[in-house]
């Protein structure tokens, strides 16, 4: 059994040289909420050649797994700024911004304290 | 809004007769008192009142009457003091700590509806299997519209489970997604899992996956089991029932070491009182003994991303039925008195290996095994039935994705050996089954409105052949909180005739196997498409939550075999020829009334045909039509977590045509159809801390019983015997009470 999870794993994960088909990065993006982990991760993953994205709402960070050969950081953080969400790379404009739900104006500090104060009551 | 409401009131009203009271509010800040402007000044239990001026001065009228003022302002503490006499009044407020914060609160429901999942299927929690102290899995559907439950005769004491009309074997029943309630252990398997073993339970209407196996029909059901790691350290539960049934079970979790931890899991259940209710000289419930074992290691290593279990469980079951004077010793394979004797052996090994690969985290592989050696011996009167089933489970499942993780993969290979020895009467029969089969599920989600999961398996079985099966789910949301759901598939399998319809045995009628040269038991497997349509929508009712599901579903039979009970000395089993279909339609509404009080209500249609030799009849001894409705309410949790608990449950069955009588003697012949049936259950839940409780309950509390359920009881080893015609009760009400300990 063990063999053949070695076997299988060797024969998944084998990486071309040149570019990697599983690149794996973790980039920050701003956000405050579960619905904009919900609009975050199906702007990434709606990116073409990004595999999964999981964005954490406590340290903000996105992990992203995605084929070098179709795509990159830079796109990506386009298509995520593209609904809103600033990235360390590409911040929103006000228009794309101003599309997202109140509740969710990340930049606004009362909006990140609302947020704040509900972590603080779910601990 | 008060203080508009003061406002209005204050305004227009100004009267030199009546007398003022004057003061001044002040506030207590860090050295000295300021004055404290806006606060609210008002007598109790009136409107009037006045507002504090800049200087924190107010007047307001004063009545002798009056006697309570009301100071309050947001962010202080509200004062109230008592007023005996006209005199200016000073007064300082306190700041309060902080603001009266507002919590918001959600609660899980017991039991929850997937708005997002391509099967419909329910997640029944630990909570809701607390609302009926189910001592094992036959009896904790009792809160569950969807699953019918009803006794298999009059004899056995046993519960049976149906789901869109159709009885157990129809339904794939696993513990951790193993098929476990199969082959021998399908008549009595479900009272084989104490209710305190497990940790929730799933319910698919429908075909289900075609990663468990090719022979669900109906639906699926999977039980999963606590685990060692995350269940209590300690956990003691004793119920007691005025039958003088007892049972306890105790868990023990404990860490070995930082990757592994083990659990043992005793359950022990005894009824040794003989209770006669109805005077029909038999006993109204067996009596029994049941001792249940079951030992849990699990391996948990987060950095390889592997996680494992192995179970090893022994059973022991011994039953005693029939006649309340038979004596085994005395009575047995003689004419003295009737009697039924079940003894059950079951060992079972099953083990789970996952591995999460830590890099890429969708991709999976699980691999299980399971091998279970059961061996029942039995005799019900002078009907002799042994059953060795000897089985073997594999299933390899490896879970990936397709360019993302909106289209996810199940793809993976099944082997399974079963070999069933069997003695009925003086007839022995052998068979050994086994199919290797290999699975592909694509699972697409657009993330938004549309899921989808479509599934097919193609298996290569010595007795069934080769064949494919193919299944397929939707949901799709067209508007707000609701779900459309479509589903069809295929299913097939072998019907075990002895072993799910051992009920037959506790009667004087003749077996007949109309064989058509078929490989199990001389009968060709069993057949049917399912289809199922359903619609779920949540909504707000005077500002609570509430939501309604319609579902309809048919199964088809293609090939089935049938089981025929319409001539009362003779059960016949033949492979169907003509027409066999189960329509179920189901409208259900749950509905948060308040906080903390939920109500449950079902209503169901069965509409079930099939052709017999004899012709087109309904399916004997199902309600064409079902209500339900069940009652949930909690105080709320103080403190220490002490709350109370109620539950009640109220169904009522139509009545449900009989198998045909018309060849028996005119004094055992019965009407056409059975009365219809109405119980309640009840159940109170005292929660002293997290650590304890204790529930009160009783079953069936206005005591409605089926009067006589055996025909012909005076005379068991006559031609006309027989314990099958059960519609509802047969003891009557039944009152229990017991506890639970918990040590996290």
């Amino acid at each position: 059994m063990k063999r053949i999870i070695i076997i299988l794993t060797v024969l998944l994960t084998t990486a071309t040289f040149a570019q990697n088909k599983n690149a794996k990065a973790s980039i920050e993006v701003d956000g405050v909420c579960g619905m904009c982990k919900e609009r975050i991760e199906k702007a990434a993953i709606r990116t073409k050649g990004v595999k999964s994205a999981v964005w954490n709402v406590d340290t903000h960070e996105l992990k992203l797994i995605f084929d070098e050969r179709k795509t990159d950081l830079t796109t990506i953080s386009k298509k995520i700024a593209s609904v809103g969400h600033d990235t360390k790379e590409i911040k929103a404009t006000e228009e794309q911004y101003n599309s997202m739900h109140p509740c969710c104006k990340y930049r606004d500090e009362e909006v990140q304290n609302d947020h704040k104060k509900e972590k603080g009551q779910r601990k | 809004m008060r203080k508009f409401i003061i406002l209005i009131v204050l305004c227009p009203i100004y009267l030199f007769s009546q007398d003022q009271l004057k003061g001044i509010v002040l506030e207590a800040s860090s050295a000295k008192e300021m004055p404290l402007p806006g606060a609210n000044v008002y007598w109790s239990g009136s409107s009037v009142g006045a507002i504090t001026a800049d200087d924190g001065t107010f007047s307001l009228p004063y009545k002798f009457s009056y006697n309570e003022l009301v100071i309050s302002y947001v962010g202080f503490k509200t004062d109230t003091i008592t007023v005996n006499e006209n005199k200016y009044i000073k007064h300082v407020l306190e700041a309060s700590d902080e603001l009266d914060a507002v919590v918001v609160k959600s609660r899980n429901q017991a039991t929850s509806k997937s708005y997002l999942k391509a099967t419909n299927t329910l997640f029944v929690s630990s909570d809701e299997l607390l609302k009926a102290a189910c001592c094992n899995l036959s009896e904790s559907f009792e809160t569950n519209p969807s699953i019918d439950v009803n006794f298999a005769d009059a004899v056995s004491g046993t519960r049976q489970i149906k789901m869109l009309g159709l009885n157990s074997p129809y339904i794939l029943i696993a513990t951790e997604n193993i098929p476990a309630i199969r082959g021998a252990s399908q008549a009595y398997g479900l009272s084989f899992i104490p209710g305190t073993w497990v940790e929730s339970i799933q319910i698919t209407k429908g075909t289900g996956s075609v990663v468990n196996g090719f022979e669900s029909i109906a639906g699926q059901i999977n039980a999963e089991l606590v685990k060692p790691s995350t269940d209590n350290r300690l956990f003691v539960n004793l119920y007691g029932a005025s039958s003088e049934r007892l049972e306890l079970n105790t868990h023990l979790n404990t860490k070995v070491s930082d990757k592994w931890s083990t659990g043992l899991y005793l359950h022990g259940n005894t009824h040794q009182q003989k209770h006669d209710v109805n005077d029909d000289g038999f006993l109204d419930m067996p009596l029994y003994n049941q001792i249940n074992v079951m030992n849990r290691w699990q391996y948990t290593n987060p950095e390889k991303g592997v996680v494992s279990f192995i179970n090893f469980r022994y059973l022991n079951d011994e039953k005693q039925a029939g006649q309340v004077n038979f004596d085994p010793e005395r009575d047995r394979a003689t004419t003295n008195f009737w009697g039924s004797e079940i003894n059950t052996e079951r060992f079972e090994v099953t083990t789970k290996l996952g591995y999460v690969n830590p890099e890429i985290p969708y991709q999976s592989i699980g691999f299980q095994t399971a091998f279970s050696h059961h061996k029942q011996d039995s005799y019900f009167g002078l009907n002799l039935y042994d059953i060795q089933h000897n089985s073997f489970y594999s299933n390899l499942v490896y879970n990936t994705i397709i360019s993302d993780s909106r289209h996810k993969v199940k793809t993976g290979l099944s082997f399974t050996y079963d070999h069933y020895d069997e003695l009925v009467n003086t007839d022995t029969y052998e068979r050994t089954e086994n199919s290797v089969g290999g699975f592909f599920e694509y699972a697409y989600d657009n993330l938004d409105k549309l899921t989808m999961t479509a599934g097919v398996r193609v298996d290569q079985h010595n007795r069934l052949g080769f064949f494919v099966t193919p299944r397929l789910h939707v949901r799709y949301t067209p508007w707000g909180k609701s779900a459309w759901r479509f589903s069809v598939g295929r299913g097939k399998r072998s019907a075990n005739i002895f072993a799910e319809n051992q009920n037959m045995f506790a009667s004087s009628r003749q077996i007949n196997i109309l064989n058509s040269g078929g490989k199990i038991y001389g009968l060709d497997p069993e057949i049917a498409w399912n289809y199922g349509i359903s619609y779920l929508q949540g909504f707000n009712l005077f500002e609570r939550k509430a939501d309604i599901t319609f579902d309809f579903y048919r199964t088809d039979f293609k090939n089935q075999v049938v089981v025929d009970w319409e001539n009362p000395y003779e059960i016949n089993f033949y492979n169907l020829e003509g027409d066999s279909y189960a329509n179920s339609f189901q409208f259900e509404f749950n509905y948060n009334v308040f906080e903390h009080f939920d109500i449950r209500t079902a209503y169901k249609y069965y509409d079930i045909k099939t052709d017999y030799n004899s012709g087109k009849l309904e399916k004997p001894l199902i309600p064409k039509h079902r209500l339900f409705a069940n009652a949930s309410y909690e105080t709320n949790q103080k403190e220490n977590g002490a709350q109370w608990k109620f539950d009640a449950t109220y169904n009522w069955l139509d009545s449900q045509r009989f198998p045909s009588t018309d060849l028996s003697p005119v004094e055992f012949q019965l009407d056409d159809y059975s009365p219809t049936v109405g119980t309640l259950n009840l159940q109170v839940t005292k929660v002293f801390s997290p650590k304890f409780e204790v529930y009160l309950g009783g079953e069936n509390v206005t005591n409605v019983r089926q009067g006589n359920p055996i025909v012909s009881a005076e005379n068991p080893f006559g031609s006309n015997f027989d314990s099958n015609f059960v519609y509802g009760p047969i003891f009557g009400s039944m009152y229990y009470a017991g506890l639970r300990y918990k040590l996290k």
